[in-house]
């Protein structure tokens, strides 16, 4: 994973942005972070499904923010490659980290009761994936949608 | 903001907002377990048409909210999934299985009226 | 998924003696443009190339390329050119441009290039060699730009072709009321499987539908991810309120099912279309009489 040095914040004036950063920290944010993404998928130009894949994958990584490490940050960011053009959205908390990331990356890990981190269904949702995860080191995954 | 919940006879609606955050959800469970028992409602519907995302919180609650209602006699339809909202879900793994679903408000109260006529008033299955 | 590999050209770094020779012959080159652009445009006709074209567009389109072409042997960089190959690809591929022709001027130019330069430097054959040393290798590199960057835009826009289609058709049937079938032939892709899944998710919503039989008759075989999608569509199809029959599913498909931890005996299934749709209006409430016929 091409590791990202932080850029400057949103600014609030209205413009459309190519990086969002949002504080992961409470029950709003997760409200905010997921509409933040429709609206960044939605300037990018993706259809409606795929504006609902991305949403809910923040959602889910957002919330594993949350309940893992107390509070972190979401990046949401235009990604390209080439003539390639998508979203890519980067969950990073210094929480206690995840023991066996190989584990948690099986599917049937997480039940549908959302026990789990739902990590596979995520990378399910979406066209890239990475994750960096070691006890006590704090997590960053980082996963991509490409426009069709 | 709280979702808002209507008595219709034996039932209640509830429709909640897009903006749903956790806290609503869990509100919402309370809300409708404790009503359901003050009127001893056959019937919930849930009614999320207006939910742009349901994640695995979103349906774990619902599931909730079912098993617990059922447990106090009444029964849960889920109504008004978006279609891209429910092939997100399953992607994620999210089926709300065990958990009855209709299309929307109207075929939720048949199902209920359904079910309702089978079961006939004293709870005991009656001929269709 | 699988994620498209951009073809790029790598440039390597060009020695400064190298650097020299090339500004010596890219002077020699925009000296005799006009001779060698008339010369080229005449070989191009000589091919019977780029009949799509009049002689008016063919000759200005020449004039493009030369200039870029000599552009880019003289800055050694190829952005340049790699923006003019995928304007012009987007201009000429409505025309019926194709890519045998576009490699094939390039290389004619290619050639018409070196010939002019074989016939300056003859005399010398030790500057010769360094000439065509230096000439060589970018003139390759041009040539492989400009016809990587045909490809690409002609790949990309069969397959916005091909989703204009998919888009227009329509796969789901409405053969009565609530009951929707979805007949599905030949060869399912994931992005394919994607798209029906979601036109059909919309057209239970549409018309309101509570049974869907899906005919996989048509479908000779399906790896484990479409078989896993199938799954898939019939979860969400009941997230709609709508239940699904799934008819026609071959030995194999069946054993794919299995392989990835469905159990058959949970899902709904008949074996052919007919039997599904009986199915499905017995569940709708509608009586069968013997002669086919059918009451609401």
């Amino acid at each position: 994973m091409r590791s990202r040095t932080p850029r400057v914040a949103a600014q609030g004036n209205g413009q459309p942005l190519d990086e969002v950063r949002i504080v992961i920290r409470n029950d709003s944010d997760l409200v905010a972070v997921r509409q933040e993404g429709r609206r960044m998928a939605e300037r990018l130009g993706f259809g409606g499904g795929d504006r609902t894949l991305i949403a809910t994958a923040i959602s889910e990584l957002a919330r594993n923010i949350l309940r893992y490490a107390d509070h972190g940050e979401v990046v949401l960011l235009h990604a390209n490659h080439g003539p390639r053009k998508g979203m890519t959205v980067i969950a990073q908390d210094k929480g206690p980290g995840i023991k066996d990331v190989e584990r948690a990356l099986e599917v049937g890990y997480s039940t549908s009761g959302g026990l789990g981190l739902g990590l596979p269904g995520v990378r399910r949702l979406m066209d890239v994936f990475d994750i960096r995860s070691s006890s006590g080191d704090g997590t960053v995954v980082s996963a991509t949608k490409w426009k069709p | 903001m709280p979702v808002p919940i209507l008595k219709q006879g034996p039932h209640l609606i509830a429709s909640v907002q897009s903006a749903l955050g956790d806290s609503d959800l869990v509100e919402l469970r309370d809300a409708l377990i404790a009503q359901v028992g003050r009127y001893r409602s056959r019937g919930v519907i849930i009614d999320v048409t207006a939910l742009d995302v349901m994640d695995s919180f979103a349906s774990r609650t619902l599931g909730d909210i079912a098993h617990m209602a059922r447990l106090r006699g009444a029964e849960t339809v889920i109504v008004g999934v978006q279609p891209e909202v429910a092939f997100a879900m399953v992607q994620l793994g999210l089926t709300l299985e065990g958990v009855a679903t209709a299309l929307d408000l109207e075929e939720g109260l048949a199902f209920l009226q359904r079910r309702a006529s089978r079961t006939g008033p004293s709870g005991h299955p009656s001929t269709a | 998924m699988n994620e498209q590999t951009i073809e790029t050209v790598e440039v390597p770094p060009v020695a400064e003696s190298t650097r020299a020779v090339l500004r010596e012959l890219v002077a020699h080159l925009r000296k005799n443009r006009t001779l060698l652009r008339e010369e080229w445009a005449r070989r191009i006709t000589e091919a019977k190339l780029l009949t799509a074209m009049t002689e008016d567009e063919v000759f200005a389109e020449a004039t493009s390329v030369y200039d870029n072409y000599v552009e880019a042997l003289e800055t050694g960089t190829l952005e340049a050119l790699q923006a003019y190959a995928r304007n012009l690809s987007e201009r000429v591929i409505p025309r019926g441009v194709e890519t045998h022709e576009v490699v094939g001027i390039v290389l004619l130019l290619r050639d018409v290039l070196a010939r002019s330069l074989f016939a300056k430097y003859r005399a010398d054959f030790a500057h010769l060699n360094r000439v065509l040393d230096a000439y060589e290798p970018a003139a390759n590199r041009i040539a492989i730009t400009v016809a990587v960057g045909f490809v690409q835009e002609r790949e990309r826009t069969i397959r916005d072709q091909q989703e204009a289609i998919r888009e227009l058709s329509t796969p789901v049937l409405q053969v009565r009321e609530r009951l929707l079938i979805l007949p599905i032939i030949g060869v399912i892709d994931p992005h394919r499987a994607r798209q029906l899944t979601e036109q059909l998710l919309q057209a239970i919503r549409t018309n309101r539908a509570k049974v869907v039989v899906i005919d996989i008759t048509g479908v000779a075989a399906m790896d484990s991810h479409v078989a896993n999608h199938l799954v898939l569509t019939v979860e969400a199809s009941r997230l709609l309120g709508a239940t699904v029959i799934v008819t026609g599913l071959s030995p194999e498909i069946a054993q794919t099912l299995v392989n990835i931890g469905v159990d058959l005996g949970k899902m709904n299934t008949a074996g052919d279309l007919q039997g599904g749709i009986e199915e499905a209006e017995r569940q709708l409430g509608f009586k069968v009489t013997p002669n086919g016929d059918s009451a609401a």
